[in-house]
């Protein structure tokens, strides 16, 4: 009988050979699909099993989300954001199922299991304590951002405001309104979770979008900065009192169309470059994009960081200046109409690429990470995204743009016994609908510690609204709230 | 000469019991921090049972196979951890005490057989006695008033205070009768018939005993709703007619019958039909939804969040899927052991499996290679159902995992398999008496 238990002993050996490879298949090539099934409410578990690293902004000194023990068996610890609405879009939330700004941007940091914070996080699991995460402090100025989100809700309308220092690329203000309580988000209760959510999620306004860095708009009159920016750079010997044409009416090539100065406003036929952006015509700035070319004018934008996917760390809406449509679609985009469309962080680049001396910074938001034992791990270094213009028409751009706040339609935003440079932006969006606002700026000029750009969205800044009388002002309170420190 | 090895067993012994207690002042640290209060009185219990079943077995079947008792000491500690930690970690029907005491009664039963059971080949004269008492077994659960269905299967048996899980005795007694009739009649059954393709078939008068315990297989899947220990007793039969006969045919035979029989039951019985949906469809939403498959998704859950090393002892949340502590404990030590602490645990169940078949190739007669060979397959198919039913290798059927799952019922019979093999490896193992030769008066004819 010994051949047939032979046999049976190979049967048996199989058995467990199938047993122990099936157990492989689960525990080692199916594991991590099984650990991550949304029906493993462990996720869930683990998402609050950890004690998660702050978000804190002013170096350390402000908190804008913490963590709570609440001392649960199951679900540990919960997130609060102290300072709420105004930073949401920024700070972003901690849902049990999702998450968004820079909790999720951040978040292997956040929750300890990024590579930098591995040795820590043995120690932890070895000696039984919870896992515990970096923290992560933002650029933000906190003081800035509380005003440009009371100046922008106050308004009662939607927009968003940007600031940047421009020597760095520092983000210091990344405002979008409307805004929302982020707290309601962060709660483990999923049912109540998604209800918030899904209300958010269907109100008309779009709280939930950045408007910042998440769509883009017609930048109207702030393009001619950078219109102006190409037409400078294509011959050294043009500065800020070159005589352009300057028509009442522009007939567009190819069309029955002409193109009016704002309001049917008259330029005099003929005005210096800064004439024309003092006073914002129409005219010359279409005129010099169909001479500088639609290659041209495309590659000027792209070094000021158009077409860029940046990730500041948050993802960002890249901006573009449309295809190439043939002149008269030309003369609209040279004046940010047609489908030129930039978020207002780019525009808020543009600012600080003309304040720094041509030289446009990588923007960012995270100043530096912090170990759970207060070591620091990551502290970020300025980075430079592109040389946009030579120091010389950075020069005769920032001349011209203080002709508009000193003179022009950008008066709102001047600082008393501070040079600042600014441009007004009036985008058309549809016809027969209202403009979108903008207004972009830096100051102090010479030493500049702040570029803003603010946008108003159309429709909801009434029907004659301009950037001058809706937008600058809303800028000169966030200059003056990063200058007065 | 084979040597006792006493020593080495001793040793493996004490390590066996000296890794539970690691394993059980970790369920402690992961879960509040500290080593449990209660963990020296747990260590001294165990160590001081396994010594008791040591010294028995030192006595009674010096001889044994060394290997056998260390490695049933580890499972069922390993067992007994885990529903302490699940006890623990508030799961109610979980009872970490109970499980000790009744693996103290498991190592009286043990100790109790090794004493009684002095020669093992006694049993074939209880040959139809053992089939009578294992068909009665089966029988109990479905009559009224002492019969008990809990979780949609009628295999229990309400004993005052306790209820009983006939079945699992059944399996023993079962085992022996096959052996003892399959001695018995062995001749007449390797009998060949007409060949068909490459397979000589058994003759027509001779599928009688087949057809019998195919039927009784089937019965107790219909009238039990037990999938499980149909599967088992059948598969462990066809097994032990194969030994017995040599002839595959059998095996196919019976194969063919018990799909056969399985897929009928399938097409009239829901429960059976569930079986197969929430298996071959598990992930599916509706079957998982409609609550099919809930219980076996969440044993893989389990598993898949322990990945290869584990969570830890008490880190984990192994709670979550129903019945963690009897039916999914091996997903349950997955979760917190890792597919490491898995393949370690049937590692150890394959080697009880290999010592228990190499007793049967050392046995002597051909009774004991059965009833050793067929106590081993049917641990061994047990952990195959079971283990590949809670990890989705085959449909899910209810079965014990031996020696882990909380229970009285099967700690008790499983003790005494692990005594009946012990019993049989010492008579194996135990060099034969030497003839006594008076040189030079006799000549004796050398063969």
């Amino acid at each position: 009988m010994n051949s047939p238990l032979k046999r049976v002993a190979v049967a048996c050996l199989l058995m467990f050979g199938l047993l122990m490879a099936n157990v492989t298949y689960l525990g080692a090539v199916k594991a991590e699909s099984l650990r991550n099934d949304s029906r493993n409410v462990r996720m869930l578990y683990a998402r609050y099993s950890v004690d998660r690293g702050w978000i804190t902004a002013d170096n350390g000194k402000t908190t804008l989300a913490k963590t709570v023990d609440t001392g649960d068996k199951q679900f540990r610890f919960e997130r609060e954001y102290p300072l709420g609405k105004p930073f949401t879009h920024v700070v972003g939330w901690f849902a049990p199922e999702s998450s968004s700004g820079i909790e999720a941007a951040m978040n292997r940091y956040l929750d300890g299991s990024h590579p930098d914070l591995v040795v820590r996080r043995a120690i932890d699991m070895v000696s039984g304590k919870p896992a515990k995460g970096a923290s992560v402090d933002l650029t933000l100025n906190t003081k800035a951002q509380e005003i440009a989100y009371r100046d922008l809700a106050g308004t009662g309308k939607r927009g968003a405001v940007v600031a940047i220092e421009p020597k760095t690329g520092k983000i210091l203000t990344m405002v979008s309104v409307p805004s929302y309580d982020p707290n309601p988000l962060a709660k483990v209760d999923k049912a109540a979770v998604n209800k918030a959510y899904n209300r958010l999620d269907k109100d008309e306004n779009k709280p939930l979008l950045n408007r910042a860095i998440n769509l883009t708009f017609a930048p109207g009159s702030t393009f001619k900065t950078v219109t102006s920016a190409a037409y400078l750079s294509e011959d050294e010997s043009r500065d800020e009192n070159t005589m352009v044409d300057a028509p009442d009416s522009l007939p567009l090539p190819g069309t029955n169309i002409s193109l009016p100065n704002y309001h049917g406003e008259s330029c005099g036929g003929r005005a210096t470059l800064v004439q024309a952006l003092t006073i914002s015509c129409n005219t010359p700035f279409a005129i010099m994009g169909m001479e500088v070319g639609y290659d041209k004018l495309k590659e000027q934008a792209e070094k000021f960081g158009v077409g860029q996917q940046l990730e500041i760390p948050l993802k960002v809406a890249p901006s573009d200046i449309g295809p190439d449509e043939g002149k008269a679609a030309l003369a609209k985009t040279a004046i940010g109409q047609q489908s030129n469309q930039m978020t207002p962080l780019q525009m808020a680049m543009v600012a600080a690429g003309i304040a720094n001396q041509g030289t446009v910074m990588k923007p960012y938001l995270v100043n530096k990470i912090m170990g759970p034992d207060g070591s620091e791990i990551d502290v970020t270094e300025p980075e430079e995204l592109d040389e946009a213009v030579t120091p010389e028409v950075a020069s005769e751009l920032t001349k011209m743009m203080i002709s508009v706040v000193e003179h022009g339609t950008g008066s709102a935003a001047r600082l008393p016994g501070i040079t600042v440079a600014g441009k007004t932006g009036t985008a058309e969006t549809l016809p027969g609908k209202p403009s979108h606002a903008w207004f972009i700026s830096f100051a102090p000029v010479g030493d500049p510690k702040v570029a803003v750009a603010v946008f108003v969205e159309s429709g909801s800044a009434g029907n004659d609204a301009t950037g001058g009388a809706v937008a600058a002002p809303i800028a000169h309170d966030v200059m003056q709230a990063v200058l007065g420190q | 000469m084979t040597a006792k090895r006493r020593g080495a067993q001793l040793g493996m012994l004490a390590f066996a019991v000296l890794i539970v207690m690691g394993a059980y002042a970790s369920v402690g640290l992961g879960l509040n921090g500290k080593v449990p209060s209660g963990m020296l009185g747990y260590g001294l219990g165990l160590g001081g049972l396994m010594l008791a079943a040591y010294l028995v077995l030192a006595k009674w079947a010096p001889w044994a196979d060394p290997l056998l008792l260390p490695l049933v000491t580890l499972v069922n500690g390993v067992g007994l951890v885990m529903i302490y930690r699940l006890q623990e970690g508030g799961i109610k029907d979980a009872s970490a005490a109970n499980q000790l005491m009744w693996t103290a009664l498991g190592v009286v039963m043990f100790s109790a057989t090794l004493i009684v059971l002095k020669d093992h080949r006694t049993l074939q004269r209880f040959t139809y006695t053992a089939g009578f008492a294992g068909v009665v077994l089966l029988i109990l659960p479905v009559l009224p008033f002492i019969g008990a269905e809990h979780y949609g299967a009628r295999i229990w048996m309400n004993l005052g205070p306790f209820s009983l899980q006939p079945g699992e005795f059944a399996k023993l007694a079962l085992v022996v009768f096959f052996a003892g009739y399959l001695v018995a009649k062995r001749d007449v059954l390797a009998l060949a018939g007409r060949r068909l393709l490459f397979i000589d078939l058994p003759r027509a008068r001779d599928l009688g005993p087949v057809l019998i315990t195919w039927a009784v297989s089937i019965a107790v899947l219909v009238a039990e709703k037990d999938l499980g220990t149909s599967l088992l007793l059948f598969g462990a039969f066809i097994a032990m007619l194969y030994i017995a006969t040599q002839r595959t045919s059998w095996v196919l035979i019976g194969f063919l019958l018990f799909v056969g029989g399985a897929f009928l039951a399938g097409q009239i019985f829901t429960h059976v039909q569930a079986r197969f949906d929430g298996w071959l469809h598990a992930d599916s939403p509706e079957v998982y939804n409609a609550g099919t498959s809930y219980q076996l998704m969440q044993g893989l859950f389990s598993i898949g969040s322990g990945g290869i090393l584990g969570t830890g002892l008490g880190r984990g949340h192994p709670g979550l899927t129903p019945f963690s502590f009897s039916d999914f404990i091996f997903d349950a030590t997955g979760e917190e052991l890792g597919l490491t602490g898995l393949m370690a645990i049937l590692m150890v169940y394959a080697l009880i499996v290999e010592r228990g078949l190499r007793t049967a190739l050392a046995a002597r007669d051909p009774f004991s290679k059965l009833l050793a060979g067929g106590l081993s397959f049917i641990l061994a198919w047990q952990v195959f159902i079971i283990v590949g039913g809670v990890t989705r290798l085959i449909p899910l059927t209810g079965l014990v995992t031996p020696f882990m799952s909380a229970g009285g019922s099967a700690l008790l019979a499983n003790w005494m398999l692990i005594a009946a093999l012990v019993r049989m490896s010492d008579a194996a193992r135990r060099p034969p008496p030497q003839a006594i030769q008076d040189e030079g008066l006799t000549q004796v004819m050398q063969r």
